[in-house]
């Protein structure tokens, strides 16, 4: 590995672990928004609705991982000067 | 941290950490990872039934993590990842009924366990001694051409006779797959989707043990191509299975939703660093995974725990 690849190498896992901090402190308050303000509805909607919580179900993971895809794109693009990977 | 649903207690860094590495194994190999993340859930006492349910949302989500990133790479097929959805259901359903025969015959344990070893060792086996005979056939060639390595992204196959005496049956109709380079029969597509979806149903998990490796073997995909594809095809099929575990009242999609946030670091990670390799030297790393399958199997049947 020449000493120019080092340095991206070097530099890539820099801007990954910074990613990680971000997206640790992002993801941390995202868990306690949504177990406040869903956990109580889907409760509520896995006991007397449980067609409608399958569907919501689905539409949330869904809607998580673009959310997620996203942020973490963006992310890595800020960190590293307009390159995604 | 509680988790209504389920009812069950377990730490959220615990559950980040699961869904991180299965992301990577995900992005990396097209699979959903239900061999580690079905007992991984059970390890800290959350229901059989639950861990099979909320594991297949996570998948979901982890999938179209995986998924967006190898389409930004090129390496989805749409029109093959739609059509063998369809086998794909049509294969779980038909392994589900299996299970529900064998229940009544009162031996469904013992035959889905020995079945999954079999299932399992034969796939490692085979990838084994098919990328190993590959890489060294590339190795051979390159030094007799004084030239590097395979580079980043290449394939080639041993095993490439049987896949191009495989595509020359041409049963109507023949579907054209540009983005994959192939053109094959639709029968043929259909019938490797509903092997994948016969052992989702039957096995457990989304199959992506079997169906990545019969995407390349049998359709004669670039295994770049076959990890994507397989992924958006996970997509549908584990929303389906989702669905029809949620109303039987089996996921818990809080906990799906916080092991997806490790996931979608894992499975980016995963899927980019298949650029770095050749097609063969990522089957030749595929081979422990249904050996780690095969070895939880092979331990619940004889200690009697169920992982």
């Amino acid at each position: 590995m020449g000493p120019r690849s080092k340095t991206a190498v070097r530099r890539t896992l820099r801007a990954f672990a910074l990613e990680l901090v971000i997206y640790a402190a992002l993801v941390t308050g995202y868990f306690f928004a949504v177990l406040h303000f869903l956990g109580g509805w889907l409760v509520r909607l896995e006991t007397r609705h449980i067609r409608v919580y399958a569907v919501v179900a689905i539409l949330l993971i869904i809607g998580q991982a673009v959310v997620l895809e996203a942020v973490t794109t963006g992310l890595m693009r800020l960190l590293r000067g307009g390159r995604s990977e | 941290m509680f988790f209504p649903i389920s009812h069950a207690h377990v730490s959220p860094i615990y559950l980040v950490v699961v869904g991180f590495l299965i992301g990577v194994l995900g992005g990396f190999f097209g699979v959903g990872g239900s061999f580690i993340a079905g007992p991984a859930l059970r390890l800290v006492g959350i229901d059989w039934n639950f861990a099979v349910g909320t594991d297949l949302a996570h998948i979901v989500g982890k999938s179209v993590v995986a998924a967006k990133r190898h389409r930004a790479l090129g390496n989805v097929d749409l029109r093959l990842g739609l059509i063998m959805a369809i086998g794909t259901i049509a294969g779980a359903e038909m392994g589900a009924q299996l299970i529900q025969a064998l229940k009544r015959a009162g031996n469904v344990n013992f035959v889905v366990s020995v079945v999954s070893i079999v299932i399992y060792l034969s796939i490692s086996t085979f990838m084994l001694w098919e990328s190993w005979k590959t890489l060294a056939r590339a190795k051979s060639r390159n030094a007799a051409r004084k030239s590097g390595p395979l580079p980043p992204k290449s394939d080639e196959s041993a095993f490439q006779h049987v896949t191009t005496a495989i595509q020359r049956w041409r049963i109507p109709p023949m579907i054209s797959l540009p983005a994959s380079g192939v053109t094959i029969s639709l029968w043929i597509i259909l019938l490797v989707a509903f092997v994948g979806g016969l052992c989702s149903g039957f096995l457990g998990g989304g199959a992506g043990y079997i169906r990545m490796p019969s995407m390349v073997y049998v359709l004669g995909i670039p295994t770049h191509l076959a990890v994507g594809t397989d992924l958006f095809e996970i997509i549908i099929s584990a929303s389906y299975g989702t669905f029809t575990h949620a109303i039987k009242g089996n996921v818990d999609i809080l906990i799906a939703l916080v092991m997806n946030t490790g996931a979608a670091v894992g499975a980016q990670l995963g899927a980019i660093s298949t650029q770095y390799f050749a097609g063969p030297k990522i089957r030749l790393a595929f081979v422990p995974l249904p050996l780690i399958g095969a070895a939880i199997v092979i331990y619940t049947m004889f200690s009697g725990h169920k992982l």
